[in-house]
């Protein structure tokens, strides 16, 4: 083989391999969109609705789920941020109110976020918010204290074997996260 | 193979353009070979400074309490050492033996691309230097883990988007690395190898190089969300902005795992060329060896969340993730059953290089059946992040890819100097390294298994004693490795090797003198002749 031709059968390859290499680059960033979909899907990662859905079932009274609330501050972040009751039983298809209060800490005007996540992650898609203070941030004034409602039904296809289901909520300051960006 | 000697020889004799004197030679290096010196001896480098943070931790670790380094910095040393050591000692060592040898094998005169070979080499040593340079930063060198796991690993201080830039360079220095070695054996083979022709540590090497291809980009690309997210405003892991910490972990195991697979599938190689040579047989298996490294490279593609069973996910997920995982044993034990049978009535001789694979083989296996119990995922819920997860990644990394690395070099070592080194030292160094490593990783499944958890620097008292045996190992090791050192000065004070060196071996790279000349093969030989020169 003479020189010239292996070097554009070098150069070809070459290419080639660059191409690929752009392409993986891309599907890196093209995992973040597929992950949100799979997460919407399959509940992964105990992901729930984050905007408001409306939902009509019959209440199945003769089951009982115990729904638990766990609260957390993000690292840092000057709140105080409780359930109001730690835990609840309620009937598949049932409406319930349940109430969480935040207060901020400082005398500054804040801005925060709930992200919720529920376990286990098979009822994570059968735990349905109709109402929640996660679907939207919430402002606070300096020192001020909210009461913020959530209103959720349980879907009565949970399956079976689930007789718990833990909703958790992280509260952030999105503010310092933007100002740490 | 006469007529090759031959043809070497006279291709030589015509040959008036020897290597430029001083440091330009080897800054400006196109040659194959001194990039494979520079890499080898960039990698044995790195290898002592990794080993230094790995004797800080093991001290630290030898009795309960803190004693010597505070906890921040003690969590400087677990992650700089994991990043030392993946990226800068085992990955270059392979590269520096592709260099080196992939040419030879296949009958080529250089690498096919020699000026981004020196820019692949160049690039790493600026690497290094920049992450290296962030323990003298405000805020401590990057603590998070080598994982780099969001939203920790942005609470590191100033050290962080330096951190991100090294990591750029080393993938970029991969890639190029990768491509070269790709096109060099797709288009510079002798005319009559065909690609089934081609040595086992040809045939990794191909494999391990599309599989750096097509993650290291996706290395990058997860990193560089880290970046945006600390300095642009992003939110790709952030919670609070809408972003999942967890999708971090999914992009980063999706390059981690065939990772650890770019680390073994090169060791695989060496050891399917070094256990055929001192058994005096030809590999058992040639091909089922290609098709099983296939398969472990395709594998390794689809189990990567077997590294974060914990995270919560759906059952069908848990099980996909668990029998994809445990299915990978299957090539494997295709390859060990391979080389059992390669020795299995052979005229065996146990030289430096041939120790060192057969203790690759047999420990090597103990870290895939660990590998195999983490796998079990009702089990890992209890092992995962304990003591038994080092164990096991050490015992595939140590007595697996840094042996395979060693008995190469031992293996090729007069080819390249040209004389034999101290046999005996290369004994001592075997010996104390194979006693000292079981001494170092073994009582640390015990350790895991009883519950200790990994990366911090202090632990319940009942945990003492098999980490004070633990540590004695690790100095052991550490000091051992001085041995190495010692065999490479002397080097060049043995007899003269013969062209063949050993009496088993076969292959081009045997064809030409030692030590190999600066150039080789600048007529390609006929592959029929190495083949010829085993049989």
């Amino acid at each position: 083989m003479n020189s010239e031709q292996q070097k554009s059968e070098n150069r070809s390859l070459v290419g080639h391999l660059l191409i690929l290499t752009a392409a993986m680059f891309g599907f890196g960033f093209a995992l973040v969109p597929l992950y949100d979909v799979f997460c919407e899907i399959t509940g992964f990662g105990g992901r729930t609705n984050t905007e408001s859905v409306a939902v009509e079932e019959a209440p199945d009274l003769s089951r009982e789920i115990r729904v638990e609330f766990v609260t957390t501050v993000n690292s840092y972040a000057p709140f105080e941020f409780d359930a109001d009751l730690n835990s609840m039983t309620v009937h598949p298809g049932k409406m319930y109110f349940a109430t969480f209060t935040a207060r901020n800490m400082t005398e500054n005007d804040k801005v925060a976020q709930a992200v919720p996540s529920v376990a286990p992650v098979a009822a994570a898609e059968h735990f349905v918010k109709i109402e929640c203070f996660c679907f939207n941030s919430q402002e606070f004034a300096g020192n001020e204290e909210k009461a913020m409602p959530l209103q959720f039904i349980v879907d009565p296809d949970l399956p079976d074997y689930v007789d718990t289901i833990t909703l958790q909520y992280t509260f952030f300051d999105t503010a310092s996260v933007a100002s740490n960006n | 193979m006469t007529t090759a000697v031959a043809d070497a020889h006279a291709a030589e004799d015509h040959d008036d353009h020897g290597p430029t004197k001083g440091y330009k030679r080897w800054l400006f290096s196109t040659n194959h070979k001194d990039i494979g010196t520079m890499y080898l001896i960039f990698s044995l480098v790195m290898f002592f400074v990794g080993g230094a943070m790995a004797m800080v931790i093991r001290s630290e670790l030898a009795v309960p309490g803190l004693q010597f380094v505070h906890p921040e910095f003690f969590n400087s040393m677990t992650t700089m050492h994991a990043l030392i050591m993946v990226f800068g000692a085992v990955m270059p060592a392979f590269v520096g033996l592709a260099n080196w040898m992939i040419p030879l094998m296949i009958g080529a005169p250089d690498m096919a691309l020699p000026r981004m070979n020196n820019w692949s080499f160049w690039i790493l040593p600026v690497a290094f230097g920049i992450l290296l340079s962030t323990l003298l930063m405000p805020g401590g060198a990057p603590a998070g883990g080598w994982t780099m796991y969001p939203p920790l690993i942005l609470q590191t201080g100033d050290a962080f988007p330096f951190l991100i830039f090294s990591v750029h360079l080393m993938g970029i220095s991969s890639i190029m690395g990768s491509i070269n070695v790709i096109v060099t054996i797709i288009n510079m083979r002798a005319p009559d190898m065909t690609l089934l022709k081609m040595p086992m540590f040809v045939w990794t090497w191909l494999i391990t190089a599309y599989l750096l291809i097509a993650v290291m980009p996706v290395l990058a690309g997860a990193v560089t969300m880290l970046l945006t997210d600390q300095f642009f405003g992003t939110s790709f892991f952030l919670a609070a902005g809408g972003g999942d910490p967890v999708m971090f972990q999914h992009i980063f195991w999706f390059f981690g795992h065939p990772e650890v697979y770019i680390m073994i599938l090169p060791a695989f190689g060496v050891v399917s060329e070094i256990i055929p040579t001192f058994s005096r047989k030809k590999l058992f298996g040639h091909d089922s060896m290609v098709y099983a490294a296939s398969c472990i490279a395709f594998l390794s593609f689809i189990v990567w969340a077997h590294h974060m069973f914990t995270v919560g996910m759906p059952l069908t997920g848990q099980l996909f993730f668990m029998f994809a995982t445990m299915l990978i044993a299957v090539p494997t034990g295709v390859k060990i059953f391979n080389w059992v049978a390669t020795m299995w009535r052979g005229a065996m001789t146990f030289e430096t290089p041939m120790l060192f694979s057969l203790a690759f083989v047999f420990l090597f296996t103990i870290g895939g059946f660990s590998g195999l119990m983490l796998a079990i995922q009702p089990a890992d819920v209890q092992y995962h992040d304990t003591y038994f997860v080092v164990a096991h990644f050490h015992y595939v990394l140590v007595p697996g890819s840094v042996f395979a690395i060693m008995a190469g070099a031992y293996y090729w070592l007069p080819k390249w100097t040209g004389h034999m080194y101290n046999e005996n030292l290369g004994k001592l160094h075997f010996w104390a390294s194979t006693i000292f490593v079981n001494v170092t990783f073994f009582p640390q499944h015990f350790l895991g298994l009883a519950g200790m958890p990994r990366r911090i620097p202090d632990y319940s008292v009942q945990f003492a004693d098999f980490n004070l045996v633990s540590s004695i190992g690790a100095i052991g090791f550490g000091l051992s490795q001085l041995l190495f050192v010692a065999v490479l000065l002397t080097a060049k004070r043995g007899e003269k090797a013969t062209d063949r060196v050993w009496e088993g071996s076969h292959g081009l790279e045997w064809t030409v003198p030692s030590p190999a000349p600066w150039h080789t093969f600048t007529t390609p030989p006929k592959a029929r002749i190495a083949n010829e020169s085993f049989e």
